[in-house]
């Protein structure tokens, strides 16, 4: 922290500086930070005006100017230590940045003190690597039309787990043109309308004028309507490995059809894949999904993931009257551990909760495990999804505006209490 | 006169310390950027931390008038820029039409004039002012809608508005922009963009200390240091909701209130609804764990005051 690594402004022009500035902003988008030239030279400017005096009033000049979000911080903190602690390592790192000189990389004294994500950005591309869990046979499968309309009755109807690969395949293009209706919930924001209920003043008053002001031609405005925002839960666990691919694959087209959609998934832990799985081509959304998310196929923390959901993300993403997807199989290796309570949390934070459980199709299905026991209550409507049908029939749901709990969950409620009922003389015998 | 906008990091800074807000210099650079670039300063941070106050400050220092928008879900130009007094502009046609003879183009004119126009909040931050251009606050953008975000770009980067009826109205000086946000969603980087960012965080113990003597100057010293010793163990745990600052100062004035000299179980049992705002939150903390946290902190804060 001597103050002689304080760039200098060299001359009356303050040329080194500048120029310095400017490497440090192309230090800063290569890290990944979203600087443009524009932001360079609101730096420049900025740090016109405050002046140097010394190196805090430095860094925060530069960090009002290029850090927009919370979590730049930590990569702006680092880059800003490496990049201004001594002019000489300016050099080298540039040589990094630009392929043209990737002669030397900092020595390893100096690497180490760069955090890994800085580094990494600072290092030449390396080549993108094949996912090994793309199937093979994905490409040239093309949704058969010569199909028969059997044939495909009994695809939609077919429980994903027993699909062959190439059924598969033809699922997910049935999957790819799926659209959910989209359910509209009315805004505080009007439009025009012949058969609205109120009336538009400000419309009226322009016709009047049009009219001379003999007549007032009354004109109506209705409520716009706006789709809430969805968001979906989904249980990546062994026990649901098969309808999880095939459920993000549907989350896939839901996120390119319309706005305001979140994807989180959950194994022992929670990911946000939101982003990901906005890439046009569903092929890539999916390698990139399986690229950051490293759970797959293990065992399930329910309780504990959405603990996590709630705790970071639900104030973030819940807002504006949100409808939550939880897409588990309620098999809870924490055997239900607090998760009577984040359901619980989560339920009041939302519009609607509907829970998606592959277990349903089965006849004879009876909320018997503890961790289905502990959700159950707290869900507005529990439908399966294990067949292109169900998730049509998920679709036709999504769309209707209905009631917050749906009528159907009183047999439900009625079963639990049954089965809660028989629980209770055999537990405490075990007592 | 107005009064000119300070012209240095420490200026701010004093400026704020007079305006009895306790500020990082980090906070008085962003801030000292903002007023001397004539950008808007986007504050963000956990709910109850002072973005608001800043503004609020800054009004009372500078001597502007300060001008506050609300946001809320749907908020509308109607609501937020101008509308038309309707009734009046009705009124007007009749008395036209009474008198008789009045052409089409002179009653539009006569119509849509600035005396039927109702100001909004950033219409009225783009008037003139003798005291010096108004201090905008933008309170809790996060909680409006993207449609209103991007009519916010126009205004914030021309600081001028259109009404299609009178044309551009440019701001006659661009007025001090603050704008809040609690992150319960993120802001368009567009937006952002246009302004100077500055994350408002939890305050460190000592600096909270010295938010207490200022805003708390009627708490015993004893009391004050076990407070803020208590929130931060707090803000450790693990919680749906931390306190904020605004939190511990409601708590040491409830407790001051209610005539406790020091902290004590039963006085946080009494008021543990003045920092914790959630039953789950309030439920794990109360009784014995409560009880923990205040052995915990007057261990440290006698080992502290031996060593000190």
């Amino acid at each position: 922290m001597d103050d002689r690594a304080l760039p200098d402004a060299d001359g009356p022009g303050g040329g080194k500086l500048v120029d310095n500035i400017m490497h440090f902003g192309r230090a800063l988008r290569a890290a990944g930070l979203p600087v443009g030239p524009g932001k360079v030279i609101d730096a420049i400017k900025a740090v016109q005006v405050a002046g140097i005096t010394n190196r805090r009033d430095f860094y925060w000049t530069l960090h009002a100017v290029f850090v927009n979000r919370r979590d730049q911080r930590e990569l702006f903190d680092q880059a800003f230590h490496v990049f201004w602690r001594n002019p000489r390592i300016l050099e080298r790192m540039l040589q990094v940045i630009l392929p043209e000189f990737r002669a030397d990389v900092p020595d390893d004294k100096e690497r180490e003190e760069i955090s890994r994500r800085v580094a990494e950005a600072l290092q030449p591309p390396r080549s993108p690597n094949e996912d090994p869990g793309r199937e093979p046979d994905e490409e040239n499968v093309e949704f058969d039309a010569a199909m028969t309309w059997s044939d495909r009755e009994l695809l939609r109807a077919m429980d994903f787990e027993k699909m062959s690969a190439e059924e598969v395949a033809r699922a997910k293009v049935a999957v790819r043109d799926m659209r959910l209706p989209i359910m509209e919930v009315p805004t505080r924001r009007f439009k025009p309308s012949e058969y609205g209920r109120r009336i538009d003043l400000r419309r009226t008053m322009r016709a009047t004028l049009r009219s001379g002001g003999d007549e007032i031609p009354l004109q109506r405005k209705k409520r716009r309507m706006r789709h809430p925002p969805l968001v979906a839960l989904c249980d990546i666990s062994g026990s649901m490995s098969r309808y999880s691919r095939m459920l993000l694959h549907f989350m896939h087209a839901v996120t390119s059809d319309r706005d305001r959609v979140h994807t989180f998934l959950f194994g022992t832990r929670l990911t946000n894949v939101t982003r990901y799985l906005r890439s046009r081509d569903v092929d890539d959304a999916l390698v990139k999904v399986g690229a950051n998310v490293d759970d797959w196929s293990g065992g399930t923390r329910i309780g504990q993931s959405l603990h996590e959901f709630n705790r970071y993300w639900g104030r973030r993403v819940l807002t504006q009257g949100a409808v939550v997807l939880l897409i588990t199989d309620g098999l809870d290796r924490e055997v239900g551990a607090g998760l009577a309570n984040e359901m619980e949390r989560l339920h009041k934070s939302c519009r609607r909760l509907i829970w998606l459980n592959p277990l349903l199709r089965f006849e004879g299905f009876a909320p018997k495990s503890i961790g289905v026991r502990a959700i159950l209550p707290h869900v507005d409507d529990f439908r399966t999804v294990h067949s292109l049908d169900s998730l049509e029939h998920l679709a036709d749901a999504i769309g209707r505006p209905a009631l917050r709990r749906r009528e159907g969950m009183e047999r439900w409620m009625q079963e639990l209490r049954r089965v809660e009922d028989e629980q209770r003389p055999t537990e405490g015998a075990k007592r | 006169m107005a009064v000119s906008i300070p012209g240095s990091v420490d200026s701010t800074l004093e400026m704020l310390t007079a305006g009895n807000y306790v500020a990082d210099r980090s906070l008085a650079t962003a801030l000292h950027l903002a007023l001397s670039l004539q950008r808007p300063l986007f504050l963000e941070g956990e709910a109850g931390v002072g973005k608001t106050e800043i503004a609020k400050v800054l009004a009372a220092q500078l001597d502007r008038r300060l001008i506050r928008l609300q946001c809320y879900e749907g908020l509308d130009i109607a609501s937020a820029v101008y509308e038309w007094n309707y009734a009046r502009q009705m009124v007007e046609i009749r008395l036209a039409e009474a008198a008789g003879g009045a052409d089409r183009e002179a009653l539009a004119r006569d119509i849509f004039d600035d005396r039927f126009l109702i100001k909004r909040p950033i219409l009225q931050a783009l008037e003139a002012d003798d005291r010096g251009a108004p201090v905008l606050l933008i309170d809790e953008l996060d909680r409006t809608d993207e449609p209103f975000e991007a009519f916010l770009l126009e205004v914030l980067s021309d600081f001028q508005v259109t009404i299609p009826e009178l044309g551009p109205m440019k701001a006659a000086a661009p007025p001090i922009v603050i704008i809040t946000s609690n992150r319960t969603r993120e802001i368009h980087d567009a937006l952002k963009r246009r302004c100077f960012y500055y994350w408002v965080d939890y305050p460190s113990a000592a600096r909270e200390r010295e938010i207490l003597r200022v805003r708390a100057a009627d708490a015993p010293a004893e009391l004050s240091r076990q407070v803020v010793a208590f929130v931060h163990e707090l803000r450790k745990m693990d919680l749906f909701k931390v306190p904020g600052v605004a939190e511990t100062i409601d708590w040491v004035h409830a407790l001051v209130q209610l005539d406790h000299l020091s902290l004590d179980p039963a006085a946080i049992e009494n008021t543990l609804g003045v920092l914790l705002k959630y039953q789950d939150d309030i439920a794990k903390i109360q009784g014995s764990e409560a009880t923990r946290i205040l052995n915990q902190i007057k261990t440290e804060i006698a080992g502290a005051s031996a060593i000190g």
